[in-house]
């Protein structure tokens, strides 16, 4: 596995700036995720590392080597798509043994049983190895298509929403493999999603993306506690930060410059001298409650542990956790405490 | 608005069958939920409600009124099917009359109901803006408005929000209830989704091959599950499930589990060697020095206001929810401690919970 370094790169497409500027360095055994909307540029800049798409300026390294006019089957790296793209004619095994039978990469096969018993042990496919492809659950397309990449030992995998045509428990399930696989091989991934609970599991870091800028890069636990700009505050955490003014909490003592006051529901606390509000929405979610407070005509959200029971017109006061809360300014950049 | 009863309703399709036996009451004003997976017969049920199937027996009654043979059109039903449809070439205000102007309304009542109705859905600046250019939640507001619109006895939604992002999905969510609370119009609504079902409904009945598995206030049945089928399909990470060693008895408050002791609300009636589980959900396990059931961390997920840690025990994998200020490092050893007020006991062949001091509900037996 290697480093990946991303210099100064643009790519533009008529007149779109998928890329700007963007510069970025992957460490060796990093899994690193990129998080952004549709069209923030995060495919392109997969297929930029890939070799699928030309950078219009700047450079690319794969561990000591530039790669920026390297064709893409010379990078030594592994794509996996959104779509299991697998040979429908071939078994599971046959599937998992082809990239280790191309020309390229031509190995004895015992050498490639080998490899591929593991990798579909790993992946907890190996009774399904002489399945025919299309006899298998979407699932297990989708665990031959990433066995597929495991099988290699590239320097890197480059991985574009692989898990989002799954459905909710089988990606919850294959996230934590995913990661667990990644952790035990010490692999070199980029990950793509727009899904920001994929992200801040499985990242080591996470960089969130923008109409073609990189906005933040941080560890998963520093990007929700300490989000650059209401932007990304917004992008992580479900239910949704609240976003309120400043002086709709008079009792906080806030920096100098503070406009906006964000408060994670979680971080939202029901009692004590805050402002008064209604509650005008109560969802039972089972390990949790949501409720949503009207507040002088700011909806805030309040994430409840089990056992506190509320009714819709209810009136509460609402205040942020001590120490809890993000300062933003008029520009909606955030502001240290 | 009206209450809607289904009496022993039975729906085959040749060899077939969609609903079975099913027997239940949506109150006036509720926010009921048909939830379960594809196939479960929910939507066949909303079907046969709506009048678009005929059930193969059974009874179905609005307001009192035995309506199992009428037609669709004299039901008095709206059945919304997606929010998406609007008139392209329409503004807003036109979108939300049309359904009136099929059913020959008055020009001024018209009028009238139309400001009524975007009033309710905050949207009275936007009636003569083309919906072409609104952003996506106003668009869907004029299609809830479209729907609401003509005052039907009773809503019938059919996963309306299926085709949406999760972003608008949210959203929406939170807007047709509250919508829900202020018109308080009967509304029977179908998802597979059961954190969509949590949320919304008043009550939830679980559906599974055309039976329903149990009926009641989501958090009620989220708490007391009373089968495996029901407390896997509810939650999200999903409940775990582990194998009992050896049986338990009546009177117990107590199971060994991979030779752990774990307590559990006293049971009501016992269950044979080797045929029971304990179920317990991942945000009633704590990691615990001196929990006597122990594992080795298999993954950390750190999800922002908590985290998800998956542990490999000798009775096999669990999810745990825990707070987010404590550390918990992969592949080092674990101990579990379990609520034991919250633990549900299952027979592993009729897939029932037995009946304890937390199923039957009281705390007394």
């Amino acid at each position: 596995m290697a480093e990946i370094s991303l210099q100064s790169l643009n790519k533009r497409f008529g007149d779109t700036q998928a890329i700007a500027d963007f510069t970025l360095t992957v460490a060796d055994g990093e899994f690193f995720v990129l998080l952004g909307p549709t069209g923030a540029g995060k495919t392109t800049l997969l297929r930029l590392a890939a070799g699928l798409e030309r950078a219009d300026s700047g450079s690319i390294a794969i561990g000591a080597t530039d790669v920026t006019r390297m064709q893409p089957a010379h990078r030594d790296v592994t794509f996996v798509f959104q779509q299991y793209s697998l040979y429908p004619h071939y078994t599971v095994f046959d599937n998992l043994a082809f990239p280790l039978r191309s020309p390229r990469h031509r190995l004895p096969e015992n050498q490639i049983a080998r490899k591929v018993n593991q990798v579909a042990e790993l992946l907890g496919i190996g009774e399904k190895l002489q399945n025919r492809a299309t006899r298998l659950s979407g699932g297990e397309m989708q665990r031959v298509a990433i066995g597929r990449a495991l099988v290699r030992n590239p320097k890197a995998y480059l991985m574009d929403e692989p898990l989002s045509s799954l459905d909710a428990k089988l990606r919850a399930d294959l996230r934590v493999e995913l990661k667990r696989i990644q952790a035990d091989l010490g692999a070199t991934i980029i990950y793509v999603t727009h899904d920001q609970m994929e992200a801040m599991t499985l990242a080591n870091r996470i960089g969130v993306m923008n109409q073609g800028r990189l906005i933040q890069v941080a560890t998963p636990r520093e990007i929700y506690s300490e989000p650059e700009d209401t932007y990304v505050a917004c992008r992580l955490g479900s239910p949704r930060i609240n976003l309120v003014p400043a002086q709709m909490l008079p009792t906080v003592d806030t920096p100098p410059g503070t406009v906006t006051i964000g408060v994670r529901p979680e971080d939202v606390v029901l009692g004590g001298d805050g402002p008064h509000g209604q509650v005008s929405l109560v969802e039972t979610l089972g390990a949790e409650t949501v409720i949503e407070i009207d507040c002088a005509g700011e909806e805030v959200r309040a994430l409840l542990a089990h056992g506190q029971r509320f009714h819709s017109g209810e009136t509460v006061r609402i205040a942020p956790r001590a120490g809890r809360a993000i300062f933003f300014d008029a520009g909606g950049r955030r502001i240290a405490a | 608005m009206a209450e809607i009863r289904i009496e022993n309703l039975h729906k085959s399709f040749a060899h077939f069958t969609a609903v079975r036996d099913s027997t239940m009451t949506i109150g006036n004003g509720q926010f009921f939920v048909l939830l379960g997976p594809s196939g479960c017969g929910k939507t066949t049920t909303l079907r046969m409600i709506a009048g678009l199937e005929i059930p193969t027996s059974g009874k179905i009654l609005l307001g009192g009124d035995d309506v199992t043979f009428r037609r669709a059109a004299q039901r008095d039903i709206a059945f919304v099917f997606q929010f998406f449809a609007l008139y392209p070439h329409m503004n807003v205000r036109e979108n939300l009359a049309f359904p009136l102007k099929t059913q020959l309304t008055a020009r001024a009542e018209t009028r009238r109901r139309v400001d009524e109705v975007a009033q309710m859905l905050r949207i009275e600046h936007l009636l003569p803006l083309p919906v072409g250019g609104l952003a996506g939640g106003d668009r869907q507001r004029v299609a809830l408005g479209r729907a609401i619109i003509r005052r039907p006895k009773a809503f019938l939604m059919d996963e309306p929000l299926g085709a949406l992002d999760a972003e608008f999905r949210e959203m929406m969510c939170g807007e047709l209830r509250r919508l829900h609370d202020r018109i308080g119009a009967t509304t029977v609504y179908v998802t597979h989704d059961q954190t969509e079902a949590m949320a919304m409904g008043d009550r939830i009945a679980v559906m599974n091959k055309g039976e329903v598995l149990q009926a009641g206030p989501p958090q009620d049945v989220y708490d007391r599950p009373r089968n495996m089928f029901v407390a896997g399909f509810i939650g999200s990470p999903a409940m775990n499930f582990l194998p009992i060693d050896g049986g338990a008895a009546n009177g117990a408050h107590e199971v060994r589990v991979a030779g752990a002791h774990i307590s559990v609300p006293r049971l009501h009636a016992g269950v044979k060697e080797g045929k029971g589980v304990i179920g317990v959900r991942p945000e009633h396990i704590r990691i615990d020095a001196n929990g006597a059931l122990r594992g080795n961390v298999f993954a950390v997920e750190y999800m922002g206001s908590t985290q998800l840690v998956t542990v490999d025990t000798p009775a096999g994998r669990l999810r745990l929810k825990a707070p987010n200020t404590i550390q918990v490092e992969m592949r080092s050893t674990v101990g579990l401690q379990m609520d034991a007020t919250r633990v549900v006991v299952f027979d592993k062949d009729s897939e029932q919970a037995l009946p304890s001091d937390l199923i039957n509900g009281n705390g007394h037996g």
